[in-house]
């Protein structure tokens, strides 16, 4: 897994549908496993295939548009809602995207992405209309997604926009930091934090 | 400037702000299961750590098991894997499980109240998003991925930014054949499954004074679904009398030590909220969804939205949703067949639903072409229904009372519902292929569902009330 995020130039894979649930990102049978890994080849598993079957691809569906590639994956609003499964963000890291556009993201999923090193861009709903049209007419429209600057464009029509991030996050995602080091390095203050309220 | 409930809870567990950042926040009890743990646990012995309170942690098992024969060994490899792989974990650590087979095992957040853990002014989290439903109780108490498990069971911390604030007043006086589960599907299909997100919601008002804490909890669980980080209640005299008693519950000094600070637990006159929302209960009826988010619900004699209500922007993802159900725009729900039947879920598992469900359906029976599945929430629902007596109903309604566990919430152990086949669910989520691959879910409060098990179909259950 890539630790740390700067600047990600790519093409997109659009998937323009709104409320997409973590159910759908990985079905619940699939959380059976013990490790973090391989969670990439059942990402959007009943939206790729029909029946459940490999050998049944459902054509329609962008990821198995052979048009469509890239780091970033593009969602209409509320995505990532309903189960807090993480497994969600790992297999979406896993399949190879780093960046998720969407107008709008669940709380859970957005911290899961977030402590995975999968960001997660808001963008206004304008500008995600936008970022599906110009795919539509061209799939090649590459998208950059500047961290340090916080700015999304889509570089071929050179429209862009601003994203929030906040600070303590984006240094983190910016050099590779993980909450759960900060948190360790607290331990004393949380101890005696225990002891002030007992 | 007065305190809102939510606020009090949040500031008394913060134990430093970062600017422009996220707080670290103390939790005081964490609850984990077998499916959202296992990667936690290894990241600790990857990186060498104990458990840092392993007496706030609290375990169980629930997604993978099955509901019947729960004394045998777990028949599919990869969940008898994972239920031991939590069992190996919890002995490695020093926590508490309430495996498979124990008098406490149940749903994670039907145990947590079952016995008295869970508690006002409490700091509560979970690898579950449903961990909301501990909000019953006046905690601030919310699902967490992996990742945050890791954390809290090497810190018994989080890292977390405040959240907005919304309140919603429901007053006045529930219709009969109405039930708290109607109430907060009402809620999500009036507010949208996004509606909520960002916010901590505290529900408030008459109509939810009035309800037991079983019916409360039915209510926060669902927080969630209209994306909301979690839902708040302020405790009362039927909150104390709850807890009071319960295995985990305070006694003698610590007992009145507690109430006194349990009843400062209130949002002031003058506290602010970010947003809020006023219903009247007597507008809610009995509530179905129709679509695949639980925010596409309707009242029981009300019509799914034709095209024309619905956003051109919004159409393809309504039409896809449509005819995953097989439902039509502007279709009647009264009257759609019905082949499962599920009571069950951390929503609509405990002793109270089974009790409604039961007296509704005495002297019934089933339809013939439909199944009926009872899943009690926990070993001591399943018990204290036996004791009832409340199982010779089912027996006689032809309704099947399994063993505890999520069971066809989620398609993930045995109970699933199959392709193509449609089901009334008294769950949470609709979501495609929630209950199974393809499966179609109507969701629906237990008044509800059990009245389309005894007609075979989506039924008023206030039609069907005037008979008794
Ligand atoms: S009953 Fe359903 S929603 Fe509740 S914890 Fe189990 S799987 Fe999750």
């Amino acid at each position: 897994m890539s630790k740390s995020i700067n600047i990600i130039t790519s093409t997109v894979v659009p998937v323009n549908i709104e409320n997409i649930d973590t159910d759908q990102i990985i079905p619940a049978r699939f959380l059976k496993a013990t490790s973090r890994e391989g969670f990439g080849k059942n990402l959007f598993r009943d939206w790729r295939y029909e029946d459940d079957d490999e050998s049944k691809l459902k054509k329609d569906f962008p990821l198995n548009d052979k048009r469509y590639n890239g780091k970033i994956l593009v969602g209409a609003k509320n995505f990532g809602c309903g189960s807090s499964r993480e497994h969600a963000a790992w297999s979406i890291k896993d399949y190879g995207f780093d960046v998720v556009v969407s107008s709008f993201f669940a709380d859970i999923f957005k911290n899961n992405a977030l402590n995975n090193f999968l960001l997660p861009v808001v963008v206004s709903d304008d500008f995600l209309q936008k970022i599906f049209a110009t795919v539509d007419t061209d799939n090649q429209t590459e998208i950059e997604v500047n961290l340090p600057e916080q700015t999304i464009s889509i570089l071929s029509t050179g429209e862009h926009e601003n994203f929030d991030i906040n600070n303590y996050k984006k240094t983190c995602l910016l050099n590779g930091y993980d909450d759960i080091d900060y948190l360790l390095s607290m331990r004393e203050e949380i101890e005696q934090f225990e002891t002030a309220s007992n | 400037m007065g305190k809102t409930l939510f606020e009090k809870i949040w500031e008394k567990h913060i134990i430093k702000s970062i600017e422009g950042g996220p707080s670290v926040l103390y939790v005081d009890k964490h609850f984990i299961h077998e499916v959202t743990s296992p990667q936690a646990f290894k990241g600790l012995e990857q990186r060498g750590l104990k458990v840092f309170r392993p007496q706030q942690v609290v375990a169980t098992v629930d997604h993978n098991v099955p509901t019947i024969n729960q004394h045998l060994p777990i028949k599919e490899e990869l969940s008898r894997i994972q239920v031991q792989t939590l069992k190996e974990n919890c002995e490695k650590f020093g926590i508490e499980l309430y495996g498979l087979g124990h008098p406490y095992q149940g749903i994670v957040h039907i145990i947590g109240p079952e016995l008295g853990v869970t508690q006002p002014g409490m700091t509560i989290v979970c690898g579950d998003s449903h961990t909301s439903t501990h909000g019953a109780f006046a905690t601030i108490a919310f699902g967490i991925g992996t990742s945050e498990v890791e954390m809290v069971l090497a810190t018994q911390c989080l890292m977390q930014s405040k959240p907005k604030l919304m309140r919603i007043n429901v007053e006045g006086t529930l219709n009969r054949g109405v039930v708290s589960k109607d109430i907060i599907l009402y809620i999500i299909s009036k507010i949208s499954a996004s509606g909520a997100t960002g916010y901590a919601v505290e529900y408030a008002g008459s109509a939810i004074k009035n309800l037991s804490m079983e019916a409360r909890m039915t209510v926060c669980n669902m927080s969630i679904e209209m994306g909301a980080r979690c839902g708040i209640i302020a405790p009362d005299e039927t909150t104390f009398s709850y807890i009071k008693g319960r295995k985990f519950a305070p006694t003698n000094e610590d007992w009145n030590k507690a109430l006194e600070y349990w009843e400062t637990l209130f949002s002031d006159d003058d506290a602010k909220f970010d947003a809020e929302l006023n219903i009247k209960a007597e507008e809610i009826e009995p509530m179905i969804t129709y679509g695949t988010n639980p925010g596409m619900g309707i009242g029981i004699s009300g019509y799914v939205p034709s095209l024309n209500d619905v956003d051109t922007k919004d159409k393809p993802s309504y039409e896809k949703s449509l005819h995953y159900m097989g439902i039509e725009p502007g279709a009647s729900m009264k009257g759609k067949k019905v082949d499962y039947v599920f009571i069950g879920s951390c929503t609509n598992a405990r002793i109270e639903d089974l009790r409604m469900v039961a007296s509704f359906i005495k002297g019934k029976h089933k339809a013939n072409d439909v199944e009926v599945w009872v899943v009690p929430g926990s070993k001591q629902v399943e018990k204290q229904a036996i004791e009832e007596g409340i199982n010779k109903i089912f027996e006689d309604a032809g309704f099947l009372l399994r063993q505890p566990g999520c069971s066809a919430c989620l398609g993930m152990n045995e109970d699933k519902i199959p392709a193509g086949k449609y089901c009334i669910s008294t769950s949470n989520r609709n979501f495609e292929g929630r209950q199974g691959l393809n499966a179609r879910t109507f969701l629906a409060s237990p008044l509800t569902a059990a009245a389309a098990a005894i007609t075979g179909e989506v039924s008023d259950v206030r039609e069907m009330m005037n008979e008794n």
